[in-house]
């Protein structure tokens, strides 16, 4: 779809293909990112993990890390608990320890810290430090958490009597009961979603540096939401005199984040306190095997999902049971009143009746976590569900499921559409964007060449996901982190020469915000675009925000950029009437410049303009050209789009070869479609990642086996396909530039379509669904069962 | 992931290498291409006191053919291996095998030598060597060489026929020929993963009748595994699918995989059987195209 | 535990350092040349971050120690624009958005130097295989692989587009 530019390509506002302003220093070798801050005196901290998934902490001694010359102290439990601090709160208002006094929970749990004036003593120095353990029979199986002979693993927690941490509902329980009783067609599936890792290439770190003649703290940290861990830091640590205008908290450029670093990790807290008692800047990188077994992990779902229908196939009603495994304490990163994200998207893009949702989390023996991994809060979760089940129905009534999909949508018209689950989506054609996708893949030819391979026993699948995202957390009455209301911000200086500086709440990690935020303001004010420079992630400096995760920059602060440019276009009118003298009425605004209806040779640039702001500002008006803004939306935005994939299955070996994959997404207005595309490529292949690669495995005692990049499958550019990508453009009504987010419409909605497309080419055999990684053992193994495997 | 420390000696002959060897025992390890010692090294499961880097001894990087013998060098870069025009040109197993290790940058260190020395049966030149029934060779005190047949040459789990001071030197390969052709394959998860199962397969026709034939097998057991019966029952017959089917038959049940991340040992011993079968095909196919 | 004193050529200027044995080549290039371009992203060689050329080679240093780089060249991504012209890889990788965190960029790039080197004209194929020691948690590889195309056409001197 071609997208209207109202700019010109020299103020490249929205719609341009502008290139990165970001990408000189990157591909220059001068990022900055955590591990290349270097601060004079700076010691390094190394970490002491349990090899066990629960176990009681008998010894810990440190004699032989602290006789090796350069291992400095070595920090435990014990003495953090006479700070207070060895405890933190978690998000969802849960408890987490940042070093144990007497048990460990999970393994590759911090037990230790070691600091070092060197980064290979410090390992020394924690390869040196001998723990004792008495090792107990862990929770691993969720299931399981709650049998009655289970053990307590939160005695910590007054009154607490078993491992079940919450139950969340939303819908029509009554309604729904007894619409799947009187149902023609009902369909179920048990469908787990598997717990997988961001595993951005760059994994966290910091560098705490504590000031005492100062007494300020300067923490760099590779956090995607400064401006909240500050006022996180400030809370835990007000106590001991960190108060909140006293800590700085500075993002550098971070190497992908993807939720992953959101949390605040043990480590981070405990190089703070080190810092904060020596006086000293402490740095803390993680390693990879630490990354992938400590930090917060994703997913983890076992749904059980039914679909109530007619006889012909329309859709009626929904009812999913959801157990949650959370590791040992809550440490998900939701918005802190929905303890299962925005998992009630899961009615997706069809016209329910009514339907029925509920969760129950518990604790286990693993870390904890719960992030959004490229996803707005268990969205994938809630979308692999709905696009698995109405597969699922399609074989039973036995319909093509494009035809299922078209004949179940929402239709354009309905829009503001009021969902069974309670939400509001602002737009949609879905219709649309499936018809395209269709097109561009040749759908009908496809159906056909399928058959005819049938009969020749080979096996060929098309598989769809039409889903409907939910992003742009949001608005304040129902959206807050530990109260912290979830808006976020932008603040223009325009200087006198007409170029500007702008900063944000946010955070980018690789989303270009540098390019597409400047290109808001273009659009906004005509200044190019070139000529914007754009910082975050500096709390000293940047206006207040909630932070870059759950596509919220664009709904969100993307919003506030427009809205701080217009009231400085408001303003820049103002200056343009009184300096020609004119009054605003008779002023026409096009991108660059105001002129005077019907003259249009008598005209004011914006650079006049602001110059004057500076120089000769009418009386009364104060001088400069700034404005802050901070967007509280009304609403959600609500992406959607339409995926085919093919795929070929070897049926001797099970491997599968996904022949074609073409998306279709539709995010609103478009601001830099380079960059959205690129977006898209990158989050179709995090899809393809859990629906056939990657997955923790833990075996019987909790020892996670797939711990390091060597068995913990990351794509490579030969498992991912080349991407096919096309747009509809569906603007949403509600957001000042009409956009929406869309950096995780991939992520949510690869993995169905591509574990639709293989079990519709098992589908004749009588296999109906398989979790994902679909693996081609797993494939060859159900192949084996139904006596197919050649 | 910091190695614990160490000395490091980086001797200019296999002579000094192999002094250092006698004098520092258990103690030291061959530091070739490094890529399977240097990760074991950070991680800490392998703490030397002393590494000896043979990179800096002359003479040990060539692929040549020479008294009736394919000779390779040990300290050959996989991705000589992979790029060399002789062995595109007269072994493609090679090519096969190579691509399939790692990556390129991986390959641009990883040396043969270092693949077959280190023992492990999921590494995936011991397979191919077993298929061409390559000899070891072995220099140890005073230049003395000795050659290892490779039936001989894998004694447990990452464990060689080489005594602790005998570095291995080169690889020989009796010259197949005209009429031969081998190939390799394993199954991975993802590009530059071990093996699920892998099978090398080399052959030899005269008028379609199978003079020669040698299959190895990749990470399906504790060793590298020659599949002998496989081999004898298609040793001078013609071959044909019946024939294959029944080869490749006896080649899953006589290996022994474990269960674990990458499958079954069902499915192992399925993938064993197929990949043996398209192994023989394909080498079959460059055989006649020879 | 003796240290060793080694000389080696870093982006065309010479170096003699003492190091020890166990310090890794990647942290000798960040932590003692200030070379910080190159990144460290996992510990068993597979994520390609740190890939240098290695007298030519593209080599995983985070899987070297740098007493092995002794007497040899080594080029970074700091080595590669030449008298303030940017390296043809390194404008592909902008014009054709091959990169978004750029964490993994320079080792995508130096990785691509060493394929160019060897086949100046590589197909998709052939890039995706020739790439697949580097991985992106980003791109999804689609515009590195026309980042790479775009670098060879030019380095032919066939006209580019993005």
């Amino acid at each position: 779809m071609e997208i209207q530019c109202k700019t010109s390509k020299e103020i490249s506002g929205m719609g341009h293909p502008m290139k990165r302003k970001e990408d000189a220093r990157f591909i220059q070798g001068h990022g900055r990112y955590i591990d290349d801050i270097k601060l004079p005196g700076m010691l390094y901290m190394d970490i002491v993990r349990s090899p066990y998934a629960y176990a009681k902490i008998k010894s810990i001694n440190a004699e032989k890390a602290l006789a090796i010359p350069g291992v400095l102290a070595v920090i435990t439990g014990k003495d953090l608990e006479k700070y207070g601090l060895h405890w933190m709160p978690t998000i969802m208002s849960d408890t987490q320890m940042v070093l144990p006094t007497d048990t460990v929970m999970y393994q590759a749990q911090e037990v230790a810290a070691v600091i070092a004036t060197e980064r290979y003593i410090a390992a020394d120095g924690a390869d040196a430090v001998e723990v004792e353990y008495e090792p107990m029979k862990p929770i691993v199986d969720p299931h399981t958490s709650l049998d009655k002979d289970a053990p307590l693993l939160r005695p910590d927690k007054p009154g607490k009597t078993d491992n079940h941490i919450w139950h969340w509902e939303v819908g029509d329980r009554e309604a729904t009961d007894e619409l799947f009783n009187k149902a023609e067609v009902t369909v179920k599936e048990q469908i787990y979603v598997p717990r997988i890792h961001v595993a951005s290439i760059e994994t966290c770190g910091c560098v705490a540096d504590y000031d005492k003649i100062e007494n300020k703290l300067t923490m760099f940290m590779t956090t995607q939401a400064p401006h909240a861990i500050r006022t996180v830091i400030a809370l835990v640590a007000g106590h001991v005199g960190l108060t909140e205008e006293k800590i700085r908290v500075i993002s550098p450029d971070i190497g992908g984040g993807f939720g992953g670093k959101v949390p605040v990790y043990p480590g981070y807290v405990i190089a703070i306190a080190v810092s904060f008692l020596v006086g000293k800047p402490v740095k803390w990188i993680e390693d990879r095997s630490e990354n992938l077994q400590a930090d917060s992990f994703a997913r983890d779902y076992h749904m059980t999902c039914e679909l109530a229908a007619d006889k012909n196939g329309r859709i009626q009603g929904l009812r999913i049971k959801t157990l949650a495994d959370h590791g040992y304490t809550d440490a998900a990163a939701n918005p802190s009143k929905f303890p299962a994200g925005m998992y009630s998207i899961v009615t997706g893009s069809y016209d329910f009746q009514t339907a029925f949702t509920e969760m129950d989390a518990v604790y286990t023996n693993k870390p904890p976590g719960g992030v959004a991994y490229r996803c707005s809060f268990r969205v994938t979760e809630a979308v692999h569900a709905i696009e698995r089940m109405v597969d699922r129905l399609a074989l039973e009534v036995k319909k093509d499921p494009a035809e299922l999909r078209m004949e179940n949508f929402i239709k354009k018209e309905q829009f503001p559409y009021k969902s069974a689950l309670g939400w509001e989506y602002d737009s949609g054609d879905y219709h649309a964007a499936l018809k395209k996708a269709m097109d561009i893949i040749g759908y009908d030819e496809l159906r056909k060449e399928q058959a005819e391979k049938r009969k020749e026993g080979k096996l060929m699948g098309i598989g769809i996901s039409s889903f409907t995202e939910i992003v742009g957390a949001g608005p304040s009455r129902h959206f807050d982190i530990l109260g912290l209301k979830m808006f976020d911000s932008c603040e223009i200086r325009v200087h006198p020469t007409g170029k500007a500086i702008a900063r944000f709440g946010t955070k980018s990690q690789g989303q270009g915000h540098e390019t597409t935020y400047a290109q808001i303001i273009a659009e906004e004010l005509g200044i190019p675009a070139e000529h914007i420079q754009v910082e975050e992630g500096d709390t000293d400096t940047a206006p207040y925000g909630l932070g870059t995760y759950a596509s919220r920059s664009t709904p969100v602060a993307g919003a506030a950029a427009a809205k701080a440019a217009r009231k400085l276009r408001d303003k820049a009118r103002k200056i343009a009437a009184y300096l020609m003298e004119v009054s605003e009425e008779d002023l026409e605004w096009e991108p660059g410049k105001f002129s005077v209806k019907g003259a249009p040779e008598k005209s004011k640039t914006i650079q006049e303009i602001v110059f004057a702001a500076y120089t000769n500002h009418p009386l009364g008006m104060e001088a400069g050209f700034e404005a802050v803004h901070y967007y509280d939306p009304p609403n959600l935005t609500f992406p959607f789009g339409s995926y085919i994939c093919v795929v070929d299955i070897d049926n001797k070996t099970g491997e599968i070869k996904i022949r074609r994959f073409v998306a279709v997404d539709d995010c609103g207005n478009i601001i830099n479609p380079m960059i959205v595309e690129g977006q898209i490529h990158g989050g179709l292949t995090q899809g393809l990642a859990p629906a056939m690669y990657e997955e923790f495995i833990y075996d019987e005692d909790g020892n996670l086996l797939n711990g390091t990049l060597m068995d913990y499958l990351v794509p490579t550019a030969v498992e991912s396909p080349h991407w096919e990508t096309d747009r509809t453009i569906t603007p949403s009504p509600h957001h000042p530039i009409g956009a929406k987010g869309v950096g995780e419409s991939p992520t949510v909605g690869a993995p169905p379509a591509i574990a639709n497309a293989i079990v519709d080419a098992l589908s004749h055999l009588g296999v109906t669904h398989l979790d994902i990684p679909i693996t081609p053992f797993k494939v060859w193994k159900v192949l084996k069962e139904k006596g197919a495997a050649g | 992931m910091i190695a614990q420390s160490f000395d490091y000696e980086s001797p200019g002959t296999i002579a000094e290498a192999i002094s250092l060897l006698q004098k520092y025992g258990d103690e030291a390890k061959i530091l070739s291409g490094g890529h399977s010692l240097i990760p074991m090294m950070k991680l800490r499961f392998a703490r030397p006191g002393y590494v000896i880097d043979i990179n800096n001894i002359p003479g040990l990087s060539y692929i040549k053919e020479e008294d009736g013998y394919l000779k390779i060098g040990a300290l050959t870069r996989e991705s000589e291996i992979e790029h060399s025009g002789l062995l595109k040109s007269k072994y493609p197993i090679f090519g096969d095998v190579s691509k399939l290790i790692a990556d390129p940058s991986v390959r641009n260190m990883g040396t043969i030598g270092g693949n077959l020395a280190h023992g492990d049966a999921a590494n995936d030149h011991p397979a191919a060597m077993l298929a061409l029934r390559a000899e070891i060779v072995a220099t140890g005190e005073g230049d003395q060489q000795r050659v290892i047949p490779i039936d001989e040459f894998f004694q447990g789990f990452f464990a060689t026929a080489l005594k602790p001071d005998e570095i291995l030197t080169e690889i020989r390969i009796p010259i197949p020929p005209e009429g031969s052709g081998g190939a390799y394959h394993k199954l991975e998860r993802k590009v530059g993963d071990y093996a699920t199962a892998g099978v090398a397969v080399q052959l030899m026709l005269d008028y379609g009748v199978c003079t020669y034939i040698g299959i190895g097998l990749t990470n399906v057991s504790a060793l590298p595994l020659r599949a002998s019966r496989s081999e004898e029952i298609l040793l001078g017959k013609t071959l044909t699918d019946d024939l294959i089917n029944e080869s490749a038959q006896y080649a899953s049940e006589d290996c022994s995989p474990s269960t674990d991340l990458r499958g079954s040992e069902e499915y192992k011993r399925a993938m064993v059987k197929e990949l043996l079968i398209r192994m023989v095909h394909r080498a079959m196919d460059r055989a006649v195209a020879e | 535990m003796s240290k060793k004193s080694i000389t080696l050529k870093a982006n065309g200027a010479e170096h003699n350092v003492i190091v020890e044995p166990r310090l890794l080549l990647v942290h000798l290039i960040r932590e003692v040349l200030n070379l910080t371009g190159t990144h460290i992203g996992c510990d068993t060689s597979n994520c390609g971050a740190c890939t240098i050329l290695l007298n030519g080679k593209s080599v995983k240093s985070c899987t070297l120690f740098a007493v092995q780089a002794n007497g040899k060249e080594i080029t970074t991504i700091e080595g590669l624009a030449q008298g303030g012209q940017l390296h043809p890889l390194q404008e592909g990788f902008k014009e054709c958005h091959g990169l978004q965190c750029g964490f993994c960029t320079p080792g995508m790039i130096m990785r691509s130097c060493e394929l160019l080197a060897n086949n100046p004209d590589p197909t998709e194929e052939e890039i995706r295989w020739g790439i697949s020691g580097n991985l992106c948690r980003c791109t999804g590889y689609n515009n590195i692989v026309k980042a790479v195309q775009y670098a060879a056409n030019k380095m032919k001197g066939e006209a580019v587009t993005a």
